[in-house]
Formats: C-alpha cells, structure tokens, sequence
C-alpha cells in the first residue's frame, strides 16, 4: 500500500522574476509503507526542494502530494498536522538547536503537537534513546553540545514526533566517519522498530546501498531512475553522466571480474565483497 | 517568502548603465534627486519624468522589478497624496463640510506623487544595476575627502559591505531556520501579538548563535589573510571613468539647464 503518492510535481522558484528556477519537474512517484527510500542526485538537483514539498513546507507550483491517499493541500490551514506525520530533518539540522536544555528543545516538536506532559516525556525520552542521548546530555545546553551530540538531538526532535514518515535530507554531511556509522545504525535500528517509512537524502552511495530498499536518482529537477540499488548502481556510465558515482566498492568487484575473476555482480557493501572474495580465495585455494 | 523584498538587489546584465562607473551613477543619482525637487512646474517635471523614463529604459531591467519595488511604497504614496489634495490654498472648486478641495491641492497632489515615484525609480536603478561591492567602493572613494575630519572612511566602508554582503546570507538563513522549526509544528502565522512574538524565538536564538558565529569565523580569516585596516591598501579593482560615464554627466548636465531654463521661463505652479 503506497503511504505517499506524488503526482507531475513541479517547483519553480522565483516566478515571474530573472532568477526563475524549475528546481522539480514534473516528478511522480510512488512509495509503499515501510520502505527506505534512497534519494540521489548531483548538488542542485532538486532534491532538498522535493523533499520539503512531502511535508507542505513548499507548495508546489504544480502537481499534487498525496499521503494516505489525501491530497495534503486539500485543507492549507491544517498543513501543520501533515508535519507531525511526515516529519523532516533538514541539512545541518544543529542549527535549529534553541532552548536552554537538550531535553526542552526535544520536546518542542511534542509540544506544538499539544500532547500531555506525561506523553511529551516518555516520547521525549524514547527519542533520546534511539539517538543515543544520555540522561546527564539531556540537562546540557544544546550549544554545550560537541557536532556530532548536536546532529543527534537535533534528530531526536524530530523522532520525538513520533512521524509516520521520516524525511532525512543529508543527515551524515560534515560528521566523521565513526559519527556517520553510529548514526546511520541508529535511524535503522529505529526504522526497525518503528516500521515507518525513511527518505534518505545523502552524497554517500555507500550509505545509501547499505540502507534504501529503493533509490531515486534525480537529475536537473527530473527522475531519471527509480529501482532497487542494485539495478541503480549498474547503471555506471549513465551515472557518471549525471556526475554520480557508484559505492566504491562495487566498482572495484565490477573491475575485478572484468579481469576474469569469478566475482558475483551488483556488491554494494564491504561486507558482501568480504565474503564473496573469501569464497573465491578459498576456491582457488589460497586460504 | 522573505526573500521576495526587491529593494537593494543587484540583477546582473550588460545594459548602459551596468557599464558605468559607480561612482558617477552615484552623483548622478544626487543630481536626480535634486532636479526631480527643483521642477517646479509641469513643463520641468514631464522634462525630469522623461529622463527617469529613459534611464530605466537603458538599464534593460525588465519594467515588473520597477513595479516590485513601487509596490512596496504604494501604502505611502497613497497617504501623501491623498493629504495633499487637501492642503492646497486658494479658491475651492469641491467643497464638503471641512473637506475642500483646490486645483493648486490637486496639483500639489500631482507633484508629489511623481517626484515619490521618480525618486524610487532612480534608486532602484542604481541597487539593481550596480553590485553592492562597487557601491560600497564607490562610496569609500567619494568620501574620501572626509578623512581630513579624522573620519574613518575606509572601515565604514568596510562595515558597509560587510553588512550587506551578509543580508542575503541572513535573509536564507532566517528562511531555513523558519522552515526546521515550521517543520517541528511551529506555529507562527495564527495568534495574537504576544503568541506571534513568542513563536519568534525559535527563530531568533539560532540566528543570533549563527550571525556571532559567522562574524567570528569571518574576523579569524581575514586576520589570517593579514587585513589590517586601510592605511596604504591598494585596491584590485580600480574604477575607471570611461566613455560612457562622460557621455552620461554631459546629457545629466543638459537636463539640468533644461530644468533651469523651464523655471525661469514658465510660471511656477504653486
Ligand atoms: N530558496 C531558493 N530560492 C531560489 N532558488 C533556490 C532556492 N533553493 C534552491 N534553489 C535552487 O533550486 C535548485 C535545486 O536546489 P535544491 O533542491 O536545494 O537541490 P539539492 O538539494 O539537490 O542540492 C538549485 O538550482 C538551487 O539553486
Ligand atoms: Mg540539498
């Protein structure tokens, strides 16, 4: 059952002015309950702008979002509740960060939903837990906080929301490499329990691969593919047209059974070529 | 959206007046002013209007910015003109209880109407054809002299264009952070005063840690690029007075005896 629908959306910026823009064209897509979504595409793509539209934060200039099968427009002065359900988590997310303490700021998003305090604090500290924010955090000041504990709570706000759908625009960009792994483990582990539906905007293919179910490539506004990763990513060269890059590793295997080597096609993960390289040193008993 | 206000921006192009020395479109846009005051009667103010009519025609800036940037004002071109249709001395020709209106009321009416109308439209001739780096280093050089009263020319230059380097950055940055806590089930459009001031602090406390942020980081780089104030700073771009400015001053000289001449000649209206 497909939880959001968008049909021949559209978004142009600064109509009627010299600095027109049609950052999503035309775009219709189709995503079920409980998938993880992969969103690629080159800097400028349109791809912040798409996902702002799934949560009424843009109106689009054409076209229609529909979640659950409602036209989310079809009552402007209720477009705050389609927020609560479709919750976003904007790029550097940290700067949102406001109120004196870790926990205050969590809550605010509860909060604006109106529910009861003892609700507010079981979710606030539920939300917490999943992005692995201590209790001693949670008294902090959130500008006491280091980047990566900021990112997190940041998150947290929008999780303590408790959304149907989670819209993730580049949430790994400017962390470290540990923080990025944690981080990606998190949502996953709470995309495992919660069973919602993630949009996943990133730069890293290899995030991506590791998580989506699907993955949209958006090219100069348009949708230029929508598949399962590993058909994506064995589109090298229309890829590359685009300027994106497939997972690395999954161009080193390709490279190598090019070369002769009997190596299965479409690795996406570390993981997957550790094992099929062990199978294939094995064989050639080199093990 | 915020970032819809129109007033002060540049629109890059290749017209005429992008081609001129900023400094001259500077006095120029002085001389204007003066002259769009010193009509005094309709045969000097239509000479003014056509000028101003023909300066946004060679800026080749499409007419709906012009338009924009009236829109914003229109609330005050009302007012005064409406006011003054009641101010005008004389006999009345309409008369209402207190309410009288004279021709020399409706003429005042006229005038200020168009010198309002004129006076933005020069502006924003100059804000949109001129990039604000030239302007603010137009400005330093055309104050220049001041600095014999000690007065510290080049650091509010220096201050200028800072500060409206940084306003598109902030005006984006107040957007983006609207948008998060819009996201998180702000609510800023519904309420009254005191509700609608309160929901602007999730707004306000992350764009003041973000603006001391940005001055700091912005302060650190340019004293690791050695910036130390204006003493003996040469200049990469140096402004050239060329052809065309000269061209320029000569027909802004013309309508000025033009005008002249149309006050000495031609009755003042009031
Ligand atoms: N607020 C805005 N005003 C005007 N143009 C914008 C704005 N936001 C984005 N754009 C333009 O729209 C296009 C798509 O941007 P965006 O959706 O941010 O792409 P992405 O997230 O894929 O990098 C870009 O060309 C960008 O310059
Ligand atoms: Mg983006």
């Amino acid at each position: 059952m497909s939880i959001i629908e968008v049909k021949n959306l559209s978004y142009v910026y600064g109509a009627n002015t010299p600095f027109e823009k049609k950052a999503v064209d035309n775009l219709s897509v189709s995503v079920n309950k409980g998938e993880v979504i992969g969103l690629i595409g080159h800097t400028g793509s349109g791809k912040s702008t798409f996902v702002q539209m799934l949560n009424g934060l843009l109106r689009p200039t054409s076209g229609q979002v529909f979640l659950d099968g409602a036209d989310i427009w079809a009552k402007p002065k209720e477009i705050r509740k389609i927020r609560f359900r479709v919750g976003m988590v904007f790029q550097y997310p940290e700067y949102q960060l406001f109120d004196e303490t870790v926990y205050k700021d969590i809550s605010f998003g509860p909060a604006n939903q109106g529910l009861s305090p003892d609700e507010i604090d079981s979710k606030v500290r539920r939300a917490a837990k999943f992005t692995g924010i201590s209790d001693e955090l949670l008294d902090k000041s959130p500008f006491d906080l280091s980047g990566g504990e900021k990112r997190r709570a940041a998150i947290a706000g929008i999780i303590a929301m408790d959304p149907d759908v989670l819209v993730l625009d580049e949430p790994t960009a400017g962390l470290d490499p540990m923080g990025r792994n944690t981080l990606l483990a998190q949502i996953m582990q709470y995309h495992k329990q919660r069973k919602n539906t993630i949009f996943f905007v990133s730069h890293s293919m290899e995030d991506i691969s590791r998580v989506a179910d699907r993955i949209m490539v958006m090219n100069k506004g348009r949708l230029e593919m929508f598949d399962t990763p590993r058909k994506v990513f064995s589109e090298v060269e229309r890829l590359g047209k685009m300027g994106l890059r497939v997972p690395q590793v999954s161009k080193i295997t390709s490279e190598l059974a090019c070369l002769g080597y009997d190596i299965p096609e479409g690795i996406l993960t570390v993981e997957q070529a550790f094992s099929a390289l062990l199978s294939l040193l094995k064989k050639e008993g080199k093990l | 959206m915020i970032r819809d206000i129109t007033l002060g921006q540049f629109i890059p192009g290749k017209g005429v007046i992008h081609r001129m020395d900023a400094r001259v479109k500077i006095l120029l846009l002085i001389a204007f002013i003066s002259l769009i005051f010193c009509a005094f009667n309709f045969a000097s103010l239509g000479l003014v209007t056509a000028a101003v009519v023909a300066v946004i025609l060679l800026s080749g800036i499409s007419p709906k910015m012009y338009f924009k940037s009236l829109r914003m004002i229109i609330i005050i071109i009302l007012i005064t003109s409406v006011l003054n249709i009641f101010y005008g001395t004389g006999t009345p020709i309409f008369e209402w209880g207190f309410i009288k209106i004279t021709l020399s009321g409706i003429f005042r009416a006229i005038f200020v109407t168009v010198r309002i109308v004129c006076l933005i439209l020069v502006s924003s001739c100059l804000t949109f054809t001129t990039s604000p780096t030239d302007l603010t280093d137009a400005l330093e050089r055309l104050m220049k002299p001041l600095k014999i009263f000690r007065v510290k020319v080049h650091e509010i230059a220096m201050m200028m264009t800072i500060a409206l380097r940084f306003v598109p950055t902030l005006l984006e940055e107040t957007d983006k952070i609207m948008s998060a806590q819009k996201a998180r089930g702000a609510d800023m459009e519904s309420g009254g005063l005191i509700k609608k001031v309160k929901a602007l602090t999730p707004v306000l406390i992350p764009l003041f840690v973000s603006a001391f942020r940005r001055a700091y980081e912005l302060a650190v780089a340019m004293e690791c690029r050695c910036y130390r104030g204006g003493d003996g700073r040469t200049r990469m771009k140096v402004l050239h007075m060329k052809r065309i400015d000269w061209i320029c001053i000569v027909f802004t000289a013309l309508l000025l005896a033009g005008v002249i001449l149309c006050n000495i000649f031609l009755p003042t209206v009031f």
